[in-house]
């Protein structure tokens, strides 16, 4: 494997970690106020039926991003009445969205595309081109650093571009920023804020908002961006796989970005690795391969976390007691 | 009831408006059918040091978040500075200038004194211009209040008292010039109670008003101008400090006459029931916590383990009563070694005759979701008493709490009733009676009265030494020194976890300070 083959495998472990990213600084933002958000997965689907579905329909990939957005938000918000509003089970809530998400676009889909639940293929000027950055052409004839230029960092969409702007903004919104202290503090200990005169109900509102927005960008992504069409459960767990990135990066931003990455590695490995002869084994089963990823993050969650803090207060409803 | 009028001499007031910082007229309010609060008059005077005592449930608590704009009072009238305020929530009360230091404290444990305090006060978007005004404005406070905290610890590494200290600066970092400490020596060891004291002396210099919560009478005569006495949601009266005494304030709080002293006869030991031998304990990260103790008890007396909480109590309790193995040394039961081993230590333990009071009976003593009577057989509900075979005989076991409800004056009377409604003092009464009504030899007792009321307080004691006096080898632990010194025959203080030096109760106050920081007052100079 040359330089140019790991740099191809790179790339397109960028593309696999891109929308676990989002979906993962989308996790962070409800987790750290508290609220346990094991519906990533439903809202990333919801958004990218929205997306696939607007932008058929319009023709406009940015109408297409904003009906995610709207979808994936609306969810958050049922999230955020059950959870903040009516203190329920936030894993019980959390997981009825994704069979919300699940059964519904289907379900739509048939109903308003009659194409088995998939949406009509997008033309290319209905979803989000690649950014050619300048010079890259040119570069690309530079060893090395140039193709790292023109493979790895020019002819990503503008999601991916977004993606990885989103970590440094969220790490000082976190660590620099007023609504961040307060978040990490509502998730930390409630009653610190209430008793200073803060919202904690206000407060959690405003954070699953941005966790609904980052999710339906993760779902644009994978229909408009990624793929040109919706299809059934096109999420495949990736919500969930997010979830245990942001658990394993310990709900920090950077972390969570490196366990995306690593986690995007191993997928683009992964169809590199089918049907290859491997010394000693012999070949070994597609499904066995495809599974990797999936048992490196148990193995990875289980073995090597070491003892992950969660925000102390995280799925407990706040009451304000007597 | 007698009704005191202030009448203490007061610098004059500062600011204009009135004499009175804070004053509520005829504050009602009810939680469902309870009325914690029943038309109670509360004035308070600018620049003074105002006492409010009463026992668990008197509505302290209920009066203060009321001011604190935690609840909404149903009707009444609040006056702050002389002007009449319906206080909306507790960003309201901040800006009225009231702050509030709770029991709890409100802090966030893996954040910054200096993050904790700006929490909900840092004016800009953006952290960095806020943090660097808080740190001067912090050291300011510093300077004025001797209140000294490093801005970049985490809380979680402070003491408790420092954690309090961090509660008193947000505080008045917001501004507040009316500042209401709930309970504040509850978690404090004497010596940083006595430093709270002078802090609050000083802020009372420096022109503050102070409301102080409390039930422990000694704080209020140490500290206080003025002392209002609540008993059952009413306001009982308010007094001049200089003018009263403890023994009249315990009888306003508890409407009757009071004991607080014991009354004991000399103890006549017998022969060594319990011994600790070369005990060594470890904490679940490794820590030692104690190191090579070695004491014993003999029937019919009451030795007390004396010193600052978190020296080491509270494993050796928990390697005594079977709970958790001891890294080396042994503990003999009518000399008959203990076997540490298997999980049910602790109930080979019971089997051999000791009884076992743990300090924190919410945790450790019962299950506060259970009926009265469940909890009153836990951990003896084997036993053929209650039951047959593998079968619980409810009849059998709630006719057994019923006696025990009468014995021990268990209120409300009613074993069918859930754990958590009761009061602290009846739910210790609970656990008391559970491990005292048997056949036992020895009794090992922690923090006996936390959290109880006067009056409990009281008949506890009184049922303590009744053991002793039957020929029971009792081991008592607490953090209250005024406890170990009123009920122990010997008293062993321990620091760091070891035993410093054994003294008489009737030791001078010097001797237990020095040994309780952990000088051998028999070797020190």
């Amino acid at each position: 494997m040359g330089a140019t083959d790991i740099i191809l495998l790179l790339d397109s472990s960028v593309r696999f970690a891109v929308p676990l990213m989002l979906a993962a600084l989308a996790g962070l933002y409800s987790e750290r106020s508290g609220i346990v958000d094991i519906g990533l997965e439903g809202k990333m689907l919801g958004g990218a039926f929205a997306a696939a579905a607007t932008a058929a329909v319009t023709g406009s990939v940015w109408l297409g991003l904003a009906a995610a957005m709207g979808v994936s938000v609306v969810m958050s918000m049922i999230h955020a009445l059950a959870s903040i509003n009516f203190r329920g089970n936030q894993i019980i809530s959390g997981v009825a969205l994704n069979f919300l998400a699940a059964g519904f676009t289907v379900f739509l889909g048939h109903a308003w595309f009659r194409r088995g639940g998939t949406t009509p293929n997008l033309r290319p000027d209905e979803r989000f081109a690649n950014i050619e950055l300048p010079f890259a052409q040119e570069f690309g004839q530079v060893p090395i650093i140039g193709e790292i230029y023109e493979q790895l960092l020019s002819g990503h969409s503008i999601i991916v571009y977004f993606a990885f702007l989103m970590v440094p903004v969220t790490a000082f919104v976190l660590f620099r920023t007023r609504f961040g202290l307060r978040l990490r503090a509502v998730g930390e200990n409630p009653k610190a804020l209430d008793t200073a005169g803060i919202s904690v109900a206000m407060l959690r509102y405003r954070a699953l908002v941005v966790t609904g927005l980052l999710c339906g960008v993760a779902g644009a992504f994978l229909s408009t961006a990624q793929g040109a069409n919706f299809s059934e459960n096109m999420t495949s767990g990736r919500g969930f796989i997010a979830l245990a990135a942001l658990i394993f990066a310990k709900w920090r931003p950077w972390q969570a970005m490196w366990t995306c990455l690593l986690f995007g590695v191993l997928s683009a490995s992964q169809i590199r690795l089918q049907g290859v002869e491997f010394p000693m084994i012999g070949e070994v089963p597609v499904q066995f391969i495809q599974a990797l990823p999936y048992i490196l993050t148990v193995v990875l969650l289980a073995g090597f976390i070491g003892r992950a803090n969660p925000p102390k207060a995280i799925g407990q409803p706040y009451v304000k007691e007597r | 009831m007698v009704e005191h009028q202030t009448t203490s001499a007061q610098q004059p007031s500062k600011a204009a408006g009135s004499e009175f910082a804070i004053d509520l007229k005829k504050v009602s309010k009810a939680f469902g059918p309870v009325q914690a609060n029943k038309n109670i008059d509360l004035a308070v005077k600018r620049n003074s040091i105002h006492g409010i005592v009463g026992e668990n449930g008197a509505g302290k608590s209920t009066l203060m978040s009321i001011l604190y704009g935690f609840y909404t009072a149903d009707s009444g009238e609040i006056w702050v500075d002389g002007k009449l305020v319906k206080i909306k929530d507790s960003s309201h009360a901040l800006e009225l200038g009231i702050g509030m230091v709770h029991q709890h404290f409100m802090l966030v444990e893996n954040f910054t004194v200096l993050e904790n305090i700006i929490l909900g006060a840092e004016g800009e978007t953006l952290l960095a211009s806020s943090m660097a005004k808080a740190r001067e404005e912090l050291g300011r406070l510093a300077k004025d209040y001797g209140l000294d905290v490093d801005p970049d610890a985490l809380i979680e590494d402070l003491s408790v008292g420092q954690e309090q200290r961090v509660e008193i600066l947000k505080a008045l970092y917001r501004g507040a010039d009316v500042l209401i400490l709930d309970e504040p020596t509850g978690v404090l060891t004497p010596t940083e109670a006595d430093q709270l004291f002078r802090i609050l002396e000083q802020l009372r210099e420096e022109g503050k008003t102070i409301i102080l919560i409390t039930h422990k009478l000694r704080e209020i005569m140490a500290v206080t101008d003025t002392v209002s006495v609540m008993r059952r949601g009413e306001m009982v009266g308010t007094v001049a400090t200089e003018d009263t005494s403890p023994e009249q304030l315990a009888e306003m709080m508890v409407g009757r006459r009071v004991l607080l002293r014991v009354d004991k006869t000399p103890a006549e030991p017998k022969d060594v029931v319990l011994e600790v031998n070369g005990l060594s304990v470890t904490d679940d990260i490794g820590v030692p916590r104690v190191k090579d103790v070695s004491f014993n008890v003999r029937a019919g007396e009451i030795v007390g383990i004396a010193g600052v909480a978190g020296n080491g109590q509270s494993e050796l309790l928990r390697a005594i009563s079977g709970m958790e193995a001891p890294l080396l040394g042994e503990v003999r039961i009518n000399g008959e070694l203990v076997r540490f081993d298997g999980d049910d230590s602790a109930a080979k333990v019971r089997q051999m005759g000791l009884a076992h009071v743990p300090e924190d009976r919410i945790k450790m003593g019962l299950v506060t979701d259970f009926e009265e009577w469940e909890n009153s057989i836990l951990g003896y509900h084997d036993s053929e008493a209650y039951g047959s075979g593998p079968f619980l005989s409810p009849k059998q076991s709630i006719a057994e709490a019923e006696r025990r409800i009468e014995m021990f004056d268990i209120r409300p009377r009613n074993p069918r009733l859930k754990t958590a409604n009761f009061s602290g003092g009846n739910q210790q009464k609970v656990v008391l009676a559970r491990e005292m009504d048997r056949d036992l030899d020895v009794l090992i007792v922690g923090q006996p009265t936390r959290g109880v009321d006067i009056g409990a307080i009281e008949f506890i004691h009184k049922h303590i030494i009744e053991l002793r006096d039957k020929g029971i080898a009792v081991l008592l632990v607490s953090v209250e020194l005024d406890e170990i010194r009123a009920l122990s025959d010997r008293v062993l203080v321990m620091f760091d976890g070891e035993i410093v030096t054994e003294l008489t109760p009737d030791a001078s106050e010097r001797d237990f300070g020095l040994s309780m920081a952990g000088v051998d007052p028999k070797e020190g100079a």
